[in-house]
């Protein structure tokens, strides 16, 4: 159709919408592009090799990261899912309840305060109890990462259960199911897709934290952010490239994942 | 609702609430103990005297407050305002600003091509925003890094174009730190303002032109108004974490350049003054709940005006 007559056309969007999508992809573009350098200099492209990818995976300390990373977000995303999802059971298609609102805040606390207040609470908060129990496992760093991973877990499915009307549930009651039947052969396969999306989400967030992970983690407990972080005080080399090029793989993975999920239907 | 309700209707309406708390309550309890309720231990901290090697000594004290604007000559005791904090609390809200608006400019046309886009594209559009939203943002600050470095690839064209002869210095400057959160940031702009973009009914603008109105004051007394709450819902979403930031201006700002985050960093770091550092964050948790009130002062005002 000729602009002039459409109705939604505005002088310039188009341009700057298109500038936008250039300008948020060519720099990580470039990064990945540069990941595959096989010189060591940051932006002189020497020719194609994989030599960085092959050193990252061989350092020591970039494996235990990337377990470290790897575990700590399984382990997150299991609990706060876990949990986000008896959360979202007991605040979705119900009546206004007494305190509901005091939830709601809680659940979605993490997302309003700026991470870096959270992140020195908890270095307060865990040094103390570190001196009390003498633990400095990961276990700290699982239950920080579960707790601000639970909003993100629960967000998804609250949506999939506010969309689902009680009626299946009821017709399997009005047939005698017991409410424990009714759960899982009725609720729960209904809220998979949902469960599923909170999990997702919850491991890539996990997965990608920096500021909360390095106030508190134990000297020694580097996830793969941190270990980056780390590095950027040093000389740079292309490896940083190729691990985050790694690192954006996985997200991207599972973000494509996620989005077949909770793709609506046309 | 004025009906009496049974005392039947009522036990019912109990264990109903019984239930959903008791659901709810895992979830809630770690919550409190990793997130919500070690915010109120650093409230205490903040009143707490400085021990001479990080950590506290159990004395009340509003010293640390007191640091948080002013410093004490060491020499003969005169008080006076602290330039260095001062600084730094301008150039984060400065930044701040400067990035909510330059994403505002950037997003609203952004969002607005999107959600004029036939539906079965226009899926494909917003997957391609929210890709970068759940990239890690250490590797979007580092890609940011290697472009705006003395040999970046954005000073190297420019070199190449011959439009300028000596490298822009861009790296450990506010400019570098500003395009950083710019670009960090973005999505969360265009998000919400694509949201209430969708459901916008195009025939108010037809009704617009009908009446002779030109293209940009159909945008300005059409468009806009019905959209405000989502533009106003992308400012917050992109001020709050830009006043919080951390990790941009950590590798963009080098260190020198830095923003309230840093300084509260520096606090538990270097600084050894945990009180301090503990202030500093209430401050900026005090700024930021300001910000959301205010947003929601907003957004119920327009839905009254709506409804």
């Amino acid at each position: 159709m000729n602009k002039e007559f459409s109705v939604t056309y505005q002088f310039g969007f188009k341009q700057i919408a298109l500038i936008c999508f250039f300008a948020l992809y060519a720099p990580i573009l470039l990064l990945v592009f540069y990941s595959f350098n096989a010189g060591s200099n940051l932006m002189l492209w020497e020719g194609f090799s994989l030599r960085w990818y092959i050193e990252a995976s061989e350092n020591q300390l970039v494996q235990e990261a990337a377990m470290r990373s790897v575990i700590i977000a399984i382990c997150a995303s299991v609990i706060s899912t876990f949990l986000a999802t008896m959360a979202a059971l007991g605040t979705t298609r119900t009546q206004p309840f007494k305190g509901q609102q005091i939830i709601f805040i809680l659940i979605n606390q993490p997302l309003m305060v700026p991470e870096i207040v959270t992140a020195v609470a908890l270095l307060i908060f865990f040094a103390i109890i570190k001196n009390f129990t003498n633990y400095f496992g990961l276990g700290y760093l699982i239950a920080a990462h579960a707790a601000f991973c639970i909003p993100f877990a629960y967000l998804p499915i609250k949506a999939r259960l506010d969309g689902m009307n009680l009626s299946l549930e009821t017709a399997a009651s009005d047939l005698y199911a017991r409410p424990s039947m009714v759960f899982r052969r009725v609720t729960l396969p209904l809220l998979w897709p949902g469960i599923m999306a909170g999990a997702m989400l919850a491991f890539v967030i996990s997965l990608d934290d920096v500021i909360i992970t390095e106030f508190v983690k134990t000297p020694g407990q580097d996830t793969l952010p941190t270990y980056m972080l780390g590095q950027l005080r040093r000389t740079i080399t292309p490896e940083i490239n190729a691990i985050s090029s790694i690192l954006l793989a996985i997200s991207l993975l599972v973000v494509t994942v996620f989005f077949l999920f909770t793709r609506k239907k046309y | 609702m004025t009906r009496q309700l049974s005392s039947l209707e009522r036990e019912e309406i109990r264990r109903k609430t019984t239930n959903n708390w008791l659901l709810s309550m895992p979830a809630l309890a770690l919550l409190l103990f990793a997130a919500a309720g070690p915010l109120v231990i650093v409230l205490i901290y903040s009143f707490l005297t400085a021990g001479s090697y990080g950590g506290v000594v159990w004395e009340y004290t509003t010293e640390a407050w007191f640091r948080v604007l002013f410093t004490r000559d060491i020499f003969d005791d005169t008080v006076s305002l602290s330039d260095a904090h001062l600084s730094i609390f301008w150039r984060s809200v400065q930044l701040s600003f400067m990035t909510t608006l330059i994403c505002m400019f950037v997003g609203f046309p952004t969002a607005y091509y999107i959600a004029t886009r036939p539906p079965t594209t226009r899926n494909i559009w917003l997957f391609l925003i929210t890709i970068p939203f759940w990239t890690n943002l250490l590797i979007r600050t580092f890609a940011i890094l290697e472009l705006v470095r003395n040999k970046g690839v954005i000073n190297n064209s420019l070199i190449g174009m011959g439009i300028i002869s000596e490298p822009i210095k861009m790296l450990y400057t506010d400019l570098a730190i500003l395009i950083g959160m710019t670009y960090v940031y973005l999505p969360l702009m265009v998000l919400p303002i694509y949201a209430s973009m969708e459901r916008f009914d195009f025939r108010f603008v037809e009704a617009g032109f009908d009446l002779y109105a030109t293209r940009i004051k159909v945008l300005r007394k059409i468009i806009l108004p019905i959209i405000k709450p989502g533009i106003i819902a992308g400012s917050i979403l992109v001020f709050v974490p830009s006043l919080g930031a951390y990790v941009t201006p950590r590798i963009l700002g080098g260190g020198k350049r830095m923003m309230i985050g840093n300084l509260i960093e520096l606090q538990f770091g270097q600084g050894k003054n945990w009180p301090l550092g503990a202030a500093l964050a209430v401050t900026m948790l005090f700024i930021v709940m300001i910000a959301l009130i205010v947003y929601v002062r907003i957004i119920q005002k327009s839905e009254n005006k709506n409804a």
